[in-house]
Order: structure tokens, then C-alpha cells, then sequence
């Protein structure tokens, strides 16, 4: 091996720190070399391109461990492997959402784009109309105003709702419950509560609604609101739950010996130190309940027109109208339109929960403690 | 900071895009979607009703029709399903609904709760053909008999090529490819007027009675909504579904075998299907609600056609909403409203007889007290 | 505690305020807490006395000529363990390793946009999901499947043929998979970078490679997050109805999962409660009762699980 080394060093003039490294280049060999076998076992029982990226990959994976076991030692090959293998897993992750947003993208944008499609709502738009934009070249009429609007008053009815009591609930978890029975009750009923099927929850709330104000009047955005906020909070408590855990004792440890009351320790210390976490468990929780349609169309009905009272009359919302546009389209002989605006609602639906995100994680920024190494 | 600069990008230019679309203004047209609106009507208010998808398409047309004749009125509908639409309607929910199949008589019995003594009754507002579709090049239309589509609906018969189809299709040229059924996946009035057709016309092959679920038994491709299903015969060389006829596009379909002659879909044809059924079995005078002749033999009659029902109250609690259901109910049966339909929906226009006697029945609707 | 603070030179001056602070808070936490018991307690009475009639109905009863509530329901039971069981194992592994790419491996500039990408994955509607496995995923996987029944065609779950319109079991549970991932690497990622700079910094001055750093010191913090997280998922994916309705060819129970046929709950309450009344519409609300159950008792393992590995979890 001595000899071996020093050979290496006289011949290839490499410094003394890289000794017993594999060389640079490893990977691009490993690499090439898995591509070319991949391809020839592929060549023998047909060639295709999905099939021959995946077995690249593998062989990659593989002739990487196995050279650095080689070339290095076991730890580092275990820890190269696993390198590759995290990698590996998010570029697994990323093909599925690349495929599902192309696939919105090319359908949906041109639809966005429409004139007027997002000031619109339904209003007039038959299957006449429909049939002659199809058979005319023009563009779509007709839009989502109505489901725009349905829909962010219902998601953000519920969010006030299932936030307070979610996030006060798992401070009372965190914090207060010493472990007794209430606390197990509560936890053992969040855990039930996850379990509830969407519509479930949607025919729960339309019967509450129903003894509450009488038929005919329970159809409305508040009965929505209801429904959604039952699916939501136990969202809200799992997720924030965790978060209040993790925060270490010693910052709580730190603020009660200032003399700080426990309440204050929690919105000042213990809140601002998982906010992030916390919002973006809130943000799952509304995109969880913002694509629900089954529950909506029981207790909210459908509108064509736009509905900004959220106590009286129909709504529409964003995920029913993109279920019923698709599934029943206004112009039974013209799908075309109905598809049209059922994908265009669904890109529509997607950019508000990116903003939605995107405003959790500025109310996070805002709150959250400077970071530095703890 | 440089996370931060990136999201804000991103949260500028999704903002700058919703704002660059809503900008255009609204782009709905005028009520009635034509010229015809004449504006006006003295009535006003909201009434809501609730039932069957089937007529969503219809109903979108009625309702925008509707309001280019009575301006201040509204008129929801929510397509929850035809059993929602019933049990809605008894619970007080709805002050009409639209379903698929007529209310038992117990269902009729405690509409009197709403309804007052008379209870409520039918009137078949929506007809539709449910067309046999296939998909096979080349073939536009075939010739077939109940006793063939049944046994191609359970199995029995699995290659265009066979002997069954062939013999009633001279001239045709039938290619070599397996059947693939495609069927409802969800419960559905379509498949329930479907199996209903072949329970009658072709009992000893069709032996599952009749279902709103396609029997499990029979193992076939399924999808769901009549979208999904022609959806999945228009992509499956050799597929063949049933369907509502205004959704079946391009797709070849079957002439159905009535008396001695081959009758393909067609509005008159169903509609006369419905004229010339019997109305059912101890109805009260102004219920329209029927049973539907499968075997008939009466010429040019189609004999697979949907039938939804408007169901009315035949008295309101108070005037406004009486008068409002009335015009409503007045409108959706006139030579107007049903023409609207066809155009937006494709579905059959009521013939001139049923049309008679729907106004005549409709004409009871009152207050109560 | 509280003379203490009270004789401390340091506390707030309006220390009366602070105490019936600290009641109120603890106060208006506990109500929070009531809040849901009485919600639960709502939906399950509603629950129990909608399925009522479905589970205690006598042979002939039932809709459809079913015998018995149970053998109803039982293979939804086992289509729907199967779907979400797999569509777990697939996500699991890849949403860990996302998570981990988040937290410990990407360049540090990078890891907050990744995030968001994932984030995105959650704000996609499930109707848009449904629609793209059944146009998109189905038809592509059905070259796998083919090679699946030619060359794996002794293994059970590969037998008896596969589906020509890709639109199976197993499509479901990606398609699932998919769904339930941003959930577990969303949670996971949180719980991992919250994992303590000083027991990651000891590791590696201790001459630990990274990834032995991440075993030894991130995941033991993290154990208890991590269950915590796939059981969220777990439960997205057991109540899911909309992906699935759209996704499965659905048909009675057989172990083949690349073939049409099995059927989930969610997916069958989906598809026929909108025509359901009567008694037909009790037997869905009592499926729904079984998922319900289902969750419950899969919950319960994870807590189990938990509290078995309590002295890792937490701060301390």
C-alpha cells in the first residue's frame, strides 16, 4: 500500500491531504460508466428513455458506493450513499409536482388569459354561448369572480375560526396540561378528528345549520365555514402541537427566572420561536381545506352569480366549480369551454394558496426571533 | 435577504398576473343571452330548488332564460343528486326539485307535511335519450337488438366480430377487435333508465334486475359522470358505453331494435317514448310521473330515454312563492323554455301534447290555508 | 411561584394584571380545548345515529341485495388500507429524504425556496390531481404494469392480468403519494432544523461524517415529529375522496394491484352519496363511521409508538 502511495504522489504530484481520496473525476465516471451499462442492458430487452434514466441512477448509486468502499473507507461510503440517496429523493419529489403544474400550465393558462375571466362570474353563460365560442374561435366567456370571492370569504371564515381555537388548544397541550386526563381526551379526540371523511363533515355541519336556523336558510357560506373549520382544526393542533414541543425548555427556563409570567413567556418566547413552523402548519391546514369540494357543495350550494354575504344565500367556491365545469359541463355537446375554465379555476386556485403561503411566511419573518447557532 | 428578495418576486408577479387578467373587465353577456330579453316581469324574489345532475346543463338555461322574462326573480338550483333533491324538497330545503326517478308513495305521503293536503306532483321537464355509444373505426351506426346489447353488457359477447352483431348488420364491415365496456362508476339515473331498458326488453340475458349501480359481477372499465365514461370510449379503440346522448360527440352509436325496425336516437323519438307511456298506477290526476314502456313496439319510438322530473308542491305556503314557482314551472314546459334547453343542453324538447297537459297541471299550484 | 415573582424586584410593575393574565390565558386555552371535545361530540352522536339503521339492518334491508352491513364494507376496508399502506411506503422514504435535502443538505441559500416548491405540491386541489393521474399518470404507468404481468406475474399483487387504461389500485397510491408528501417533508423539515446546533456541532467534532451526524443527532430528536407527520398523512391519505374517485376503475376486492377493481371508502361515499337517500345514504355514513374508526385505531399505534420513544422526544 506504502509503496503504492508514494508511486501515486511521484507520478500524479497530488498533495499529501488528498491521500487515500478518490480522484475528482470519480463520479463523472461512475456516471458515464452507469449510462453505458444501462443502456446496453436496456438495448437487450428494449430501449426507452424513463427506463434508462432509472437505471442509470441506480447504477450510479450503486458503483459510487462501491468505488469510494474501495478507494476510501466504509463510513465514507456510507455517508456518500446517503448523500445520494437524499438527492435522489428530492429530484423524485420534484418530477411528480413539475408534471402536475406543466399539465395545469399548458391547459389552464390560456383560459386565465381569457378577457375578463377572473371579473366574471357565470352569469348568462349557457351552453348556447358555450357551444358557439366552441364552434366560432372565440375566446370563453364566462369566469370565476363568483367562486373567487366564495371561496376566499369560506377559506378565510374558517381559518379565523380553526386558527384561535387550534393554536390555544395545543398551547394548552404544550403548556398547561400536565398530562391528565383532559389533555389525553383531547389529544385522543384531535387524532379522531383527523379521520373525519370531508363530506362527513359537510353533512354534519348542513344538519347542525338545518336545527339551528331552519331549512332553506342553512344553505350558505357560514354552513361552509362550519364544515371546513371541522376538518381544519385538528390540522391546526397536530401541526402546531409539534412545533410548541420542540422549542427547548431552557428558552422557557431562561424567561421564567427573568421573572416574566407564564402567559407572556408563551405569546413573547415560546410563539415567536416556532412561528415559523407554526404558519407553515396553518398554511398546510388552508390548503388542505381551500380544495375541498365535497363538503362545500352540501352545506354552501352552487352560484352562478357572485355572493359576498357570507350568512345569506348561495356561494359558489372554486373547487366545486372546477369539479362541476369538468364533470358537467355547461354545454354537455361543447366540453371544450367547460374544460377550459375548470382548468384555468384550478391554476387560479393554486397561485392563491402560493400567495397564501407566501403571506405565512411573511407574518413568520415578521415575528420570528433573530436566528443565530443556539 | 436573498430568500427573501426571491419570494417577493414570486408574490409580485403571481399578484401582477391575477391583475393583469381582472383587469378586462367583466365579460358576462346581457340576460338571456340574446335579444330576446324582453325585460320586465312583475314578479320578484328568490326560489331555490335541488336534485338531479342530469338536468344541470338544462337547468343552467332555464334559469338564465327565466330571468331575461322575469327580470327581479331568481331562481337557484342546487345538483346535489336526485335522492338529496327529494329528501331536500320534503325537508322544506327546496321549494321544487328535480330528480330522476318519481317519489314512492311514502315519499308522496309525507310531502304532504310541505305541501299541504294535496301533496306534490311530477312533471317530466327533462327528456333525454340515453344513446348506446361505441367506438370502433370506421362505424358510425349499427344495427341492435336488446338481447344483443345486453349480452355485450355483461360479457357474453366479447369481439365486434361476432356472429350476434354481424347477422344484424349487413354491409358492415366488422372489424376484429375485443369489447371493452365501459360503464358508470358512480350511481347514476343514466344507468338505472339503462339497466331498467334491459331488465324489460331482454330479461333472460340481463338477469341483474334493475340498479342505479352497475352490478359488480360484471367485471368492465368504469369511470365516472358521463364525461369520464365517453371520455373513456373515445380514448379505447373497441369500447363501447351507454350515455346521455347530448354528450356523446363523434362517437358511433346504436340503433335500437323496436317492433320490426331499427330506430336510432333522436329528440321526437324519445319524447314520443314519453308521450306514450302510462302514467303510473294510482296517481293522482295532475302527476305526470310515468312508466315508460321498454318493450314498446310502437313505431318510431326510442325506447332508452332518461326522464327527470320537476317536482312541484301543488300548494305553497305563501303567495310570492307560489307565483313565482308557477311562472317558473310555466316556463320551463313552454315552447321557449324547452327550445333553450335543447339549445344549450341537447336534450329532447316535451312534445305538444305533454306540453297541454304539464300547463294544465301546473295551473293547480296555489296557497295554502 | 407566584410570591416569588411577586417579591421579585424585576417583575412588571402591573403584576395584579400579569396573575389574572396568566388565568385568563390559561382560562381561554382550556376553553379552546372544551371547544373541540364538544365539536367531536357533535359529529360523532351525528355520526352514530345516521349509521345507526345501515349496521343494525337485518339481511334483505340492505340496498343492492347486500347481506350484511359488514361484508359491504369489509373490502372497501381493505382496498383503502392497501391504498393508503402503499401510498405511505412510497412517500415516507422520499419525503424524509426531502426533508433532510431542506434541512441539512442543499446550499443554504437554496433550501427556503425548495421548501416553498414542496409547499406547492399541498396547494395543488385534489380534483386537479384526480384529473391528472387519470389522464396523465394512468396511461404512462401502463407499459410498467405490462412488464410488471409478464415478469412479476407470480407475485400475488402482480396476477391475473393488468389494466389497459392504467387507471388502478396502485395509480391511486401514487397518485396518494403524491398528495401526502408535501405534508410529511412540511412537518418533518420544521422538526428537523429545530434539531439543537450543539448536539449536530458535537457530532461532527467528534469526526462523524454527515450522515452519521444526521443518525446520531438529528433523527433521535426528531423521531417522535417524524410518526407524528406520516400519521398526518396518513390520515390525509385515508380520507382522501376526490384524487381517488377520478383515479380508480373501481370493482370488488382482488390482492391485484395493476388491474381495475378494489375500491377505497372515501372514493365509494364520493361517487355514490350524491344519488344516495334512505337507507343507502346510513350505509355511507356508516362507512364513513368505519374510516373514522380506522384513523382512530391507526392514531392510536402512532401514539403508542410516541410514548415508547418519549426520553428522545421533546426539548430535553
Amino acid at each position: 500500500m506504502t509503496t503504492n502511495v508514494k508511486t501515486d504522489l511521484e507520478n500524479k504530484g497530488r498533495s499529501r491531504l488528498t491521500v487515500g481520496q478518490k480522484p475528482r473525476w470519480t463520479w463523472a465516471a461512475c456516471l458515464a460508466g452507469s449510462a453505458v451499462v444501462a443502456a446496453a442492458v436496456l438495448a437487450l430487452i428494449g430501449f426507452n428513455v424513463a427506463g434508462w434514466a432509472v437505471l442509470t441512477a441506480v447504477l450510479y448509486v450503486a458503483s459510487m458506493y462501491v468505488s469510494t468502499v474501495v478507494l476510501e473507507n466504509r463510513r465514507k461510503a456510507t455517508n456518500g450513499l446517503w448523500t445520494n440517496l437524499v438527492f435522489g429523493a428530492f429530484v423524485i419529489a420534484l418530477l411528480p409536482l413539475v408534471s402536475v403544474l406543466w399539465t395545469v400550465l399548458s391547459i389552464g393558462l390560456p383560459g386565465l388569459l381569457a378577457p375578463g375571466f377572473l371579473a366574471s362570474d357565470m352569469l348568462g353563460i349557457t351552453g348556447a354561448v358555450d357551444q358557439q365560442s366552441v364552434n366560432e374561435g372565440t375566446s370563453v366567456l364566462g369566469g370565476v369572480a363568483h367562486a373567487l370571492v366564495g371561496s376566499l370569504l369560506i377559506t378565510i371564515g374558517a381559518t379565523v375560526i380553526s386558527v384561535p381555537i387550534g393554536l390555544l388548544t395545543s398551547i394548552y397541550l404544550v403548556e398547561y396540561s400536565r398530562g391528565g386526563f383532559f389533555s389525553k381526551a383531547i389529544t385522543f379526540f384531535v387524532d379522531v378528528m383527523t379521520g373525519i371523511p370531508s363530506i362527513v363533515a359537510g353533512l354534519f355541519a348542513a344538519g347542525l345549520m338545518m336545527t339551528l336556523v331552519g331549512p332553506g336558510t342553512n344553505v350558505m357560506g357560514f354552513s361552509a365555514v362550519l364544515a371546513l373549520s371541522v376538518l381544519m382544526i385538528p390540522v391546526v393542533v397536530r401541526s402546531t402541537e409539534e412545533m410548541l414541543r420542540v422549542v427547548p425548555n431552557e428558552l422557557r427556563e431562561a424567561s421564567y427566572a427573568l421573572g416574566v409570567r407564564k402567559w407572556r413567556t408563551i405569546l413573547r418566547v415560546v410563539i415567536p420561536t416556532s412561528i415559523s413552523g407554526i404558519a407553515s402548519g396553518v398554511t398546510l391546514a388552508i390548503a388542505r381545506v381551500i380544495g375541498e369540494t365535497a363538503p362545500i357543495l352540501v352545506t354552501a350550494g352552487v352560484a352562478i352569480q357572485t355572493n359576498w354575504n357570507l350568512f345569506q344565500d348561495w356561494m359558489m367556491s372554486l373547487p366545486v366549480y372546477i369539479y362541476r365545469q369538468m364533470m358537467f359541463p355547461t354545454a354537455p355537446s361543447a366540453p371544450d369551454a367547460s374544460e377550459q375554465r375548470a382548468w384555468a379555476a384550478a391554476l387560479v386556485l393554486i397561485i392563491i394558496v402560493m400567495l397564501l403561503n407566501l403571506l405565512a411566511r411573511f407574518i413568520a419573518k415578521a415575528f420570528a426571533p433573530k436566528k443565530s447557532g443556539r | 435577504m436573498k430568500k427573501l428578495s426571491f419570494v417577493k418576486t414570486a408574490a409580485v408577479l403571481s399578484v401582477a398576473a391575477l391583475a393583469l387578467t381582472a383587469c378586462g373587465g367583466s365579460n358576462n353577456p346581457t340576460a338571456g343571452g340574446s335579444e330576446t330579453a324582453g325585460g320586465g316581469g312583475e314578479l320578484s324574489g328568490t326560489i331555490s330548488g335541488g336534485g338531479a345532475s342530469s338536468q344541470e346543463a338544462a337547468m343552467t338555461a332555464w334559469v338564465d332564460g327565466f330571468r331575461s322574462v322575469q327580470s327581479g326573480a331568481t331562481v337557484q338550483y342546487n345538483p346535489v343528486g336526485s335522492g338529496s333533491g327529494r329528501e331536500g324538497f320534503l325537508a322544506g330545503q327546496y321549494v321544487f326539485a328535480g330528480s330522476d326517478a318519481a317519489m314512492d308513495a311514502e315519499e308522496l305521503e309525507s310531502s304532504k307535511d310541505q305541501c299541504g293536503p294535496d301533496g306534490a306532483f311530477h312533471i317530466p321537464g327533462y327528456i333525454s335519450p340515453v344513446a348506446v355509444a361505441f367506438n370502433l373505426e370506421g362505424v358510425d351506426t349499427l344495427n341492435l337488438d336488446a338481447k344483443t346489447i345486453a349480452a355485450i353488457f355483461t360479457g357474453e359477447i366479447t369481439n365486434w366480430n361476432d356472429e350476434a352483431i354481424a347477422a344484424q348488420n349487413d354491409g358492415v364491415e366488422l372489424p376484429d377487435t375485443p369489447i371493452t365496456v365501459v360503464h358508470r362508476a358512480d350511481s347514476s339515473g343514466t344507468t338505472e333508465n339503462f339497466t331498467d331498458y334491459l331488465a324489460a326488453a331482454a330479461a333472460d340475458t340481463w338477469t341483474y334486475g334493475v340498479v342505479e349501480d352497475w352490478p359488480e359481477e360484471i367485471v368492465a372499465e368504469n369511470a365516472q359522470g358521463t364525461q369520464g365514461v365517453v371520455g373513456q370510449v373515445t380514448a379505447t379503440d373497441g369500447a363501447i358505453t351507454y350515455s346521455d346522448a347530448s354528450a356523446v360527440g363523434d362517437l358511433g352509436t346504436v340503433a335500437v331494435k323496436v317492433g320490426e325496425e331499427y330506430v336510432p336516437y333522436s329528440a321526437e323519438a324519445a319524447s314520443k317514448a314519453v308521450e306514450n307511456a302510462n302514467s303510473v298506477e294510482g296517481a293522482a290526476e295532475n302527476d305526470m310521473a310515468v312508466e315508460l314502456d321498454r318493450e314498446t313496439t310502437a313505431a318510431g319510438t326510442y325506447p332508452i330515454v332518461l326522464v327527470s322530473y320537476h317536482i312541484y308542491c301543488n300548494e305553497y305556503a305563501d303567495q310570492e312563492t307560489a307565483d313565482l314557482v308557477k311562472a317558473f314551472a310555466e316556463y320551463v314546459v313552454s315552447e321557449d323554455g324547452q327550445s333553450t334547453a335543447e339549445a344549450s343542453a341537447g336534450n329532447a324538447p316535451i312534445s305538444e301534447a305533454l306540453r297541454e297537459q304539464a300547463l294544465e297541471s301546473i295551473s293547480g299550484i296555489g296557497v295554502q290555508g | 411561584m407566584t410570591t416569588t415573582t411577586q417579591q421579585s424586584a424585576l417583575h412588571d410593575p402591573k403584576s395584579a394584571g400579569g396573575r389574572a393574565g396568566d388565568k385568563i390565558f390559561s382560562g381561554i386555552a382550556l376553553t379552546a380545548g372544551i371547544v373541540i371535545l364538544a365539536i367531536l361530540a357533535f359529529v360523532a352522536l351525528y355520526l352514530v345515529v345516521e349509521s345507526l339503521p345501515a349496521l343494525t339492518a337485518g339481511e334483505g334491508e340492505l340496498t343492492n341485495g347486500k347481506t350484511s352491513f359488514w361484508s359491504y364494507v369489509g373490502p372497501m376496508m381493505v382496498g383503502t388500507l392497501i391504498a393508503s399502506g402503499v401510498a405511505l411506503l412510497l412517500a415516507t422514504p422520499v419525503a424524509v429524504g426531502v426533508a433532510l435535502f431542506i434541512s441539512h443538505y442543499s446550499p443554504k441559500h437554496l433550501s427556503q425556496p425548495i421548501g416553498y416548491v414542496i409547499d406547492l405540491l399541498a396547494a395543488i386541489p385534489s380534483v386537479v390531481y384526480g384529473a391528472w393521474g387519470m389522464t396523465f399518470l394512468g396511461p404512462l404507468l401502463v407499459p410498467a404494469y405490462r412488464w410488471l404481468s409478464e415478469n412479476a406475474g407470480w407475485i400475488p399483487i402482480f396476477a391475473g392480468g393488468y389494466s389497459q387504461t392504467g387507471r388502478t389500485l396502485f395509480t391511486a397510491s401514487v397518485v396518494l403519494a403524491v398528495m401526502v408528501l408535501p405534508i410529511i417533508t412540511s412537518m418533518c423539515r420544521e422538526i428537523f432544523v429545530q434539531t439543537p446546533k450543539l448536539h449536530e456541532e458535537a457530532a461532527l467534532a467528534l469526526g462523524a461524517t454527515r450522515w452519521e451526524m444526521v443518525k446520531m443527532a438529528v433523527f433521535p430528536f426528531a423521531r417522535a415529529g417524524i410518526v407524528s407527520a406520516v400519521m398526518l398523512g396518513l390520515g390525509r391519505a385515508l380520507g382522501e375522496t376526490m384524487a381517488v374517485a377520478l383515479v380508480l376503475s373501481p370493482g370488488v376486492l382482488s390482492a391485484n394491484l395493476i388491474s381495475a377493481g378494489n375500491q377505497t371508502i372515501p372514493a365509494e361515499i364520493a361517487l355514490n352519496f350524491p344519488e344516495a337517500f334512505g337507507m343507502r345514504q346510513n350505509e355511507l355514513i356508516a362507512a364513513g363511521l368505519v374510516l373514522f374508526v380506522i384513523t382512530l385505531v391507526v392514531n392510536m399505534i402512532a401514539r403508542w409508538i410516541v410514548s415508547r420513544h418519549k426520553e428522545f422526544s421533546g426539548a430535553n
